[in-house]
């Protein structure tokens, strides 16, 4: 799948994209990480749009990437940046405010 | 459940122009149109700073990192855009910029005060800008990471307009953007790594630290090629700024502080010690304006390139011999600057016009230049970069600073001196005759207050002498090196006609000047017409003298003739008679011839 064809599917609640550079075992391990925080918290509620910095380089500026990898939180508002291989999952909870939204 | 998810895991080709091509691109160094060959080993990448290139011996580092250091508002900012905007301007060397502090709007909009049109350079492909926002508030992290983005950003700005340079201002704000200073630090260390082995000069900008720290985050443990350290102080609630080299690996630099300066054209570093007692010395001469002047001074005027001090009391006429040297330097058709710590270019003109010299003229024909500024608007290193930048740009062939002695109002003896050092090193560097006047004080005739006689080449007196209710000037030549001058005083006379030099009436005991001297030589003329008369006189009663002595010996002969002819007279009529008795006795004895 392109991300093209990620654009064209379904707009979902949660739009979330992770900036990687490179397959390295950091991305592999925030990616594996993320897609597992949101099979147990967001399931068929989320989007995940990979965008690999070294194929596109100039998507970096566009969300303001400095870090990676990055997570990047497009929906719901506001924006949020969440910075690392996301292995410390109750601060990506807190990052991305699942727990809240999940939690009432 | 649905999810979309992208990530290729499949080939590793990296496509040109991403970060996995970034050691491709690494050209040779290209020569250096101002590569200094005293300097070897390192290759120098021209800044076009003024001043700065000279301090470094042709500039930065090539292809290596250079930290610029300072406090806020030091010029960190702008010596990088400098950098990069006169690298692609100049040197035909695009470059990138990445802000971390300022939108690229906000910095395109600061620097276009300068002449900078960076909207412009972008569309030629000369320039890519970059403005990296690191907003702490929004940032969680949840493990590790790296700066790998901030890498491909840089790369594909840099592969984008195939940068030679870049600047990065200022690093240190990822320090407060982003968390884990050890993954910080590690990161900044491949970053120096990898834009030294991309081989772009770069230039990277830092806080000033605290104490003995360059920089607030160390980053000077990353750059170990060359730190350049701004600074800015405050003396006399005057600020200067200052630049210093604190190191240059592989390159002979001075570890003095140089004067630094934010003018319209950017930074302007003033080299200091570059210069020296080498110049080149002219015999060529030229007029003062004044022919009498000329005169004293071996007949010819001033030497070319040389420094000439005309001091005085108040309004004795120092800014008239300014004024009049101005005037001839013009009408031959050279360039003159006027810099004026008094008055305004109107009022000069204007009072100029009175003594018959129109400096209007002059400067409606581009050939005058009038630099008025008060001393104490800035400090002394700013006015001495300020006249660097003038001298370059207006190139004169002589200048003249009325009066020099203002600027104490604005440093020490010390340091005035220090800075007339430089300014007439540098002025003689480049053959403009210099001509500065100086306010003296009362008693002392002969010491300007701020000692600086040795460093003039020529030294014109002017003094007012009171005397009969009369102030009036007089002029002398102290010294001049390298002509016969004249030892005489002048009376220094302005009207409207101009200046003119007059003898003046050294009497026995005293010098006359003014309406005193046109006085004495008055009585003098009248004095000697007197004595004239008395002799012609005298003359006559002695010939009248001479003609009565000469009658009364006349008179004398007369008599002595009459007494002379009587005596023979007498004497015949004497002989006849003792020959008469003679004979009557003889006839008697004949008569009586009864004896």
């Amino acid at each position: 799948m392109t991300p093209t064809d990620a654009r064209r599917t379904a707009a979902k609640e949660w739009e979330l994209r992770l900036y990687i550079a490179g397959k390295t075992p950091r991305a592999t391990r925030a990616f594996e990480n993320l897609r597992r925080i949101c099979e147990e918290h967001l399931a068929g509620r989320y989007r995940i749009e990979i965008i690999d910095l070294l194929k596109n380089p100039t998507l970096a500026r566009g969300d303001q990437i400095v870090a990676v990898p990055t997570l990047v939180r497009k929906l719901p508002q506001p924006l949020k940046k969440i910075i690392g291989d996301l292995s410390n999952t109750q601060r990506v909870l807190v990052g991305l405010d699942i727990r809240e939204r999940i939690a009432p | 459940m649905e999810q979309s998810v992208y990530f290729d895991y499949g080939s590793r080709v990296t496509p040109p122009g991403t970060v996995g091509g970034r050691f491709k691109n690494r050209k040779e160094p290209m020569s250096l149109p101002r590569e200094s060959s005293s300097v070897k080993g390192i290759q120098k990448c021209p800044t076009g700073i003024r001043g700065l290139d000279e301090i470094t011996g042709g500039g930065l580092p090539k292809g290596r990192p250079t930290l610029v250091c300072g406090g806020a508002g030091s010029g960190k900012t702008l010596l990088a855009m400098e950098f990069i905007v006169r690298g692609a301007r100049q040197f035909g060397e695009p470059g990138v910029f990445f802000a971390f502090e300022e939108t690229t709007a906000d910095l395109a909009a600061n620097v276009a005060s300068l002449g900078f049109d960076l909207p412009a350079l972008v569309k030629q492909k000369k320039l890519a800008l970059d403005y990296v926002r690191i907003e702490r508030s929004e940032i969680e992290e949840t493990g590790e990471y790296d700066l790998e983005g901030l890498f491909v950003r840089l790369a594909s700005a840099i592969d984008g307009v195939a940068a030679k340079r870049v600047a990065l201002d200022s690093l240190e704000a990822l320090f407060a953007g982003l968390p884990n200073e050890a993954i910080l630090r590690a990161e900044l260390r491949r970053l120096f790594e990898w834009l030294k082995k991309r081989g772009v000069s770069a230039v990277i900008t830092a806080e000033q630290g605290r104490g003995s720290n360059l920089t607030r985050h160390g980053l000077e443990e990353y750059v170990s090629d060359c730190v350049i350290l701004l600074d800015q102080r405050v003396a006399n609630q005057i600020a200067t700024r200052r630049l210093r080299i604190i190191k240059y690996r592989g390159s002979a630099h001075s570890a003095n502080e140089y004067p630094t300066l934010i003018e319209r054209h950017g930074l302007s570093v003033l080299p200091i010690s570059s210069l020296g007692l080498s110049y080149p010395v002219s015999t060529r001469r030229v007029s003062t304006g004044i022919a009498r002047l000329d005169a004293m001074l071996g007949g010819k005027g001033f030497f070319k390139g040389s420094s000439i001090m005309v001091s005085g009391t108040a309004g004795c006429g120092k800014s008239s011999i300014a004024a009049s040297f101005a005037d001839s330097v013009c009408a031959r058709g050279e360039r003159f600057l006027y810099c004026s710590t008094e008055e305004s270019p109107e009022q000069l003109i204007r009072n100029m016009a009175s003594i018959g010299i129109d400096l209007g003229r002059h400067v409606r024909s581009g050939k005058l230049l009038f630099h008025t500024v008060r001393p104490t608007l800035y400090g002394l290193e700013t006015h001495l970069v300020k006249l660097h930048g003038m001298v370059e740009d207006f190139s004169p062939s002589a200048i003249v600073i009325d009066p020099v002695s203002n600027l104490e109002a604005i440093g020490t003896d010390q340091e005035i001196k220090a800075m007339l050092t430089r300014m007439i090193d540098f002025l003689k560097n480049r053959g403009v005759t210099t001509l500065f006047t100086a306010l003296t004080g009362n008693g002392s005739f002969e010491t300007t207050t701020v000692g600086i006689s040795s460093l003039m080449d020529t030294w014109i007196l002017l003094r007012m002498v009171e005397s009969a209710s009369e102030r009036n000037r007089l002029l002398y030549v102290l010294k001049s090196r390298g002509m016969g001058h004249s030892n005489q005083m002048r009376e220094f006379v302005l009207s409207d006609r101009g200046i003119g030099l007059v003898d003046v009436y050294a009497g026995p005991g005293a010098v006359y000047t003014g309406t005193e001297r046109i006085n004495q030589e008055a009585r003098d003329k009248a004095a000697g017409a007197a004595a004239r008369r008395n002799a012609e006189s005298r003359g006559r009663e002695l010939a009248q003298q001479g003609a009565v002595l000469r009658a009364q010996i006349a008179s004398l002969q007369a008599q002595l003739a009459a007494v002379v002819s009587r005596r023979d007279h007498e004497g015949a009529e004497e002989g006849a008679r003792l020959k008469a008795l003679n004979g009557d006795r003889a006839a008697l004895t004949r008569a009586r011839r009864a004896d």
